[in-house]
């Protein structure tokens, strides 16, 4: 059978990769909002493995949760950046940096 | 045993296809790539027996989240070479935050937590039970509001992406919908009362115009 630390350890390499690839992808904001997705999942692996674990069925209903708003931020991120390259030409985050005194 | 090495491969399947996300290139092969990581992790949901979040998330993610950024790749032209110049300054740095985070955890999970009850097998349901009639069970008594909230969350997006995304065309011609519903008969029609003209002899009467109804 699968055990507990085996998800567990699954899920943070996950993470590691999605947060290594915030750092080797900071310029492209496509591949930044689908490293945050693949955030959200390796996130929402420890509530299933948790909730598959203790067994305890709330964290799946959790994991529903989180999910909906993963799609409404994605949705919401993809126009954001829609818009951005229809002004800006680009989607370069250092080209956003109209804000900076 | 088949299920220890199913899930070893789809374990493997999925660290190498999101390694290869965050490396390649091209932001199609990207998007992907991260498909195949909700695919295998579907499958690894499956495997651990939560039937419904692993179709939820195919046909959620894969199906319209991921549709939605191949979509959104595809529609914008973008420089790859030069999004990706420079590249290799912040990849030794990610590395060693990559790092960090898997030894901080796995020393967490697999070191202190060994003999311990993290070391324990997930165990099987009984027979008969329905991981989505559970699921639902709990949503539509205990998470109602909450579900109700979420439901007016993805209102709220549909409504800010496409307010977000509308845009005004220069040179199209559109009706004014107000000044439309606004106008009267009074502005459009003038009734003239006049006096007939003419004796009637002189009128050709096969030409004149029939009066409808």
């Amino acid at each position: 059978m699968i055990r507990l630390n085996w998800l567990l350890v699954l899920s943070s390499v996950l993470f590691a990769i999605s947060v290594a690839g915030m750092f080797i992808n900071r310029k492209n904001l496509i591949l930044l909002l689908m490293c945050v997705e693949l955030l959200l999942l390796s996130a929402n692996f420890n509530f299933v493995a948790f909730s598959r674990f203790l067994p305890d069925i709330h964290g799946q209903v959790f994991v529903f949760f989180v999910l909906t708003v993963a799609a409404a931020e994605s949705a919401i991120g993809l126009a954001i950046l829609v818009v951005l390259f229809r002004e800006r030409r680009s989607i370069n985050v250092e080209d956003l940096s109209t804000l900076k005194g | 045993m088949l299920v220890e090495v199913l899930f070893w491969v789809f374990a493997s399947i999925l660290t190498v296809s999101a390694l290869a996300m965050i490396t390649v290139r091209n932001p199609v092969h990207s998007a992907l790539l991260l498909v195949l990581c909700f695919f295998t992790s579907a499958a690894i949901w499956l495997l651990i027996e939560a039937e419904f979040l692993a179709v939820v998330l195919i046909l959620v993610y894969v199906g319209a989240v991921m549709v939605l950024f191949l979509f959104v790749v595809m529609m914008l032209d973008i420089k790859v070479e030069e999004v990706r110049a420079r590249v290799t300054r912040y990849a030794l740095f990610g590395a060693i935050v990559a790092g960090v985070v898997v030894f901080e955890i796995v020393s967490v999970v697999w070191t202190r937590g060994s003999g311990a009850e993290v070391g324990a097998v997930v165990k099987a349901t009984p027979a008969g039970y329905s991981n989505t009639a559970e699921l639902g069970k709990l949503l539509y008594t205990e998470y109602v509001y909450p579900f109700e909230l979420a439901a007016v969350l993805l209102l709220v997006a549909i409504v800010a992406a496409i307010s977000l995304t509308m845009r005004k065309r220069a040179g199209l011609k559109l009706q004014n919908i107000s000044m439309q519903v606004a106008v009267r008969s009074q502005d459009r029609v003038r009734i003239i009362k006049m006096a007939a003209e003419g004796s009637g002899a002189n009128a050709p009467q096969s030409q004149s115009p029939e009066k409808g109804p």
